[in-house]
């Protein structure tokens, strides 16, 4: 089971030059409750191999959201980036494996 | 006293539904404000100061808008004009402007809000300490800031305070905050600070805060204690939920936001609907800081060129990652001893479409693509340099044979010459903010009468 499959949706865009913040859209209090459990930090920092750190979290419980936004590890459109927008970025929080603990349905 | 603001899309270029903007206009709005610009895109258009957007698509919706105006007497505004806002693009608007006047009949007074700073100003409030880095920021030094080939600042609601109490008709603001063409006449008007700023987040990006975001047109009213949203497209809704998720929208914290001369805290901000279409927000917070402006900054890093071959063969495909170390590993040498070119003096990278081009040493997953795209990218000093090294690996990049002992392959060129020569690559090379005790004292502001 991916994070992909457990919530409405998870997208990523740049915040400036310098950081891209990702949103995980769980779509009801209960998945929210289960996703801010289940999703660690640390995870989400060793996906996009950045230090903890620069990682920012915000559990937004009225919305329903995870918000991550991440030290781009290369400055928008510098040589080196391959994503001048970051918005595939999501795909890797998208496809993260959960472990096999049952959701309630 | 309420103010309403008209939002016609989140950028000009982008289009927007004519039938939800003659709505906003019948409801009598008192300002009609758009964005032009980001850095969304990337550092060209700031590097060589040109807009993104066409000139056809920029001009043909910028009449509508005028045609709104005269139609709705009231200000017209956009900031960040052509894509950076520096002051070439700022001109490019103007003279889009011109021509629209004499085209539509209008005689209108036209104030431009310049914003390109100067490098020996900037190094001079780096010398006296008025600049500080934010995170993360590039190293500067007064040679660097020399080398910059744009520097902007971000001029906040102050500076466009001062154009709107000129009596222009039409402002061509250069680089401004996203939010500050907005919240300006709101705050000059003693509308809530909080909700100034914070109804202009909301409304930045035009319909983005509505279930149907292509629509553009939203309305806004500012008064004493909140603001209330309403999208003018006919199927377009304003929920608590599609207002207050924009918090997230390009934004590293979702409850702040830094403008010039303090930030908005949406804490404790209160989204609710008034019916089906409107949602009412309170108890956003500004909080006053210290004046500052945030400074952009582009500087060339070198010059491209690039070159793209198509792997179709199985073997080839399946091998990709190794036949492109190999290949990189082989040309370097080349490079080296053919050209006589160190390493420290370009960048060769091979990035492979169908693999992990887009993800590269974080992508996690493999698969069996049909064909693998090689798209090579050369970084050089000069476009000369790149060029000549896009020559001198071009035939490899065509034929380079895995193992030694086999035949030479012939990958697929999609054209010819195979090389594209890209000209200079550009870097973002500020991220800094510039201590003003003037607002108005890093930006100029030019008024003249234009149209028959």
């Amino acid at each position: 089971m991916t994070l992909g499959e457990q919530v409405l949706k998870v997208r990523s865009k740049n915040a400036g030059p310098f950081w891209v913040t990702i949103d995980v859209f769980c779509g009801s209090a209960e998945v929210y409750g289960q996703m801010t459990r289940r999703i660690e930090t640390e995870r989400v920092a060793r996906l996009f191999d950045t230090p903890l750190q620069l990682v920012k979290r915000f559990d937004i419980a009225d919305l329903h959201v995870i918000k991550f936004s991440i030290r781009r590890p290369v400055v928008q459109g510098s040589r080196w980036d391959r994503d001048m927008h970051g918005a595939q970025w999501a795909c890797l929080l998208e496809e993260l494996p959960l472990d096999e603990s049952p959701l309630c349905a | 006293m309420p103010t309403r603001v008209l939002v016609p899309s989140g950028v000009l270029g982008l289009g927007f539904d004519r039938a939800a903007l003659a709505r906003g206009v019948s409801m009598r709005p008192d300002i009609i404000a758009i964005d032009g610009g980001s850095t969304d895109s990337g550092p060209f258009s700031l590097g060589a100061g040109q807009s993104k957007y066409a000139r056809a698509a920029t001009k043909s919706e910028w009449r509508d808008l005028m045609q709104a105006r005269a139609t709705a007497g009231v200000p017209l505004i956009i900031g960040t004009a052509g894509t950076c806002g520096a002051d070439a693009t700022v001109d490019w608007m103007y003279d889009i402007t011109c021509e629209l006047a004499a085209e539509l009949g209008q005689k209108v007074s036209v104030a431009r809000l310049y914003s390109s700073q100067p490098a020996d100003r900037v190094a001079k409030a780096l010398q006296d300490g008025q600049i500080s880095p934010l995170m993360p920021a590039p190293a500067i030094d007064a040679a660097a800031i020399a080398a910059m080939t744009n520097i902007v600042a971000l001029a906040g609601a102050e500076q466009v305070q001062a154009a709107l109490n000129t009596g222009a008709d039409i402002i061509i603001a250069g680089r401004t905050t996203d939010t500050a063409t907005i919240a300006a006449l709101p705050l000059l008007r003693g509308d809530h600070a909080g909700a100034a700023w914070h109804g202009a987040k909301i409304a930045e990006c035009g319909a983005l805060c509505s279930t149907n975001p292509t629509s553009g047109v939203i309305v806004v009213d500012f008064d004493a204690a909140g603001f209330t949203v309403e999208a003018m497209h006919e199927a377009a809704l304003c929920t608590p939920h599609s207002v207050s998720a924009h918090m997230l929208y390009e934004n590293t914290d979702p409850f702040i936001l830094y403008e010039p001369g303090g930030h908005l805290d949406v804490t404790d901000a209160r989204y609710r609907a008034l019916d089906a279409r409107r949602v009412r927000v309170e108890g956003s917070a500004w909080v006053p800081g210290r004046y500052t402006v945030k400074l952009e900054g582009a500087r060339v890093a070198g010059y491209q060129t690039t070159i793209i071959a198509v792997l179709r063969s199985r073997h080839y495909v399946s091998n990709a990652k190794a036949w492109v170390k190999k290949l990189t590993h082989y040309l370097n040498d080349s490079i080296a001893t053919r050209m006589g070119l160190a390493g420290e003096h370009y960048t060769l990278e091979f990035r492979l479409i169908g693999v992990d081009s887009a993800l590269g040493g974080q992508e996690n997953r493999s698969g069996d693509p049909v064909e693998v795209g090689v798209l090579g990218i050369v970084t050089a000093r000069t476009q000369e340099e790149a060029a000549e090294i896009g020559k001198l690996i071009n035939p490899f990049v065509l034929h380079y044979p895995l193992t030694e002992d086999e035949e030479l392959p012939t990958f697929a060129f999609p054209y010819s010459p195979a090389t594209t020569d890209r000209g200079p690559l550009y870097e973002f090379a500020l991220n800094h903010v510039m201590a003003l005790d003037d607002p108005m004292a890093a930006f100029r502001l030019v008024v003249t009468e234009v149209g028959a």
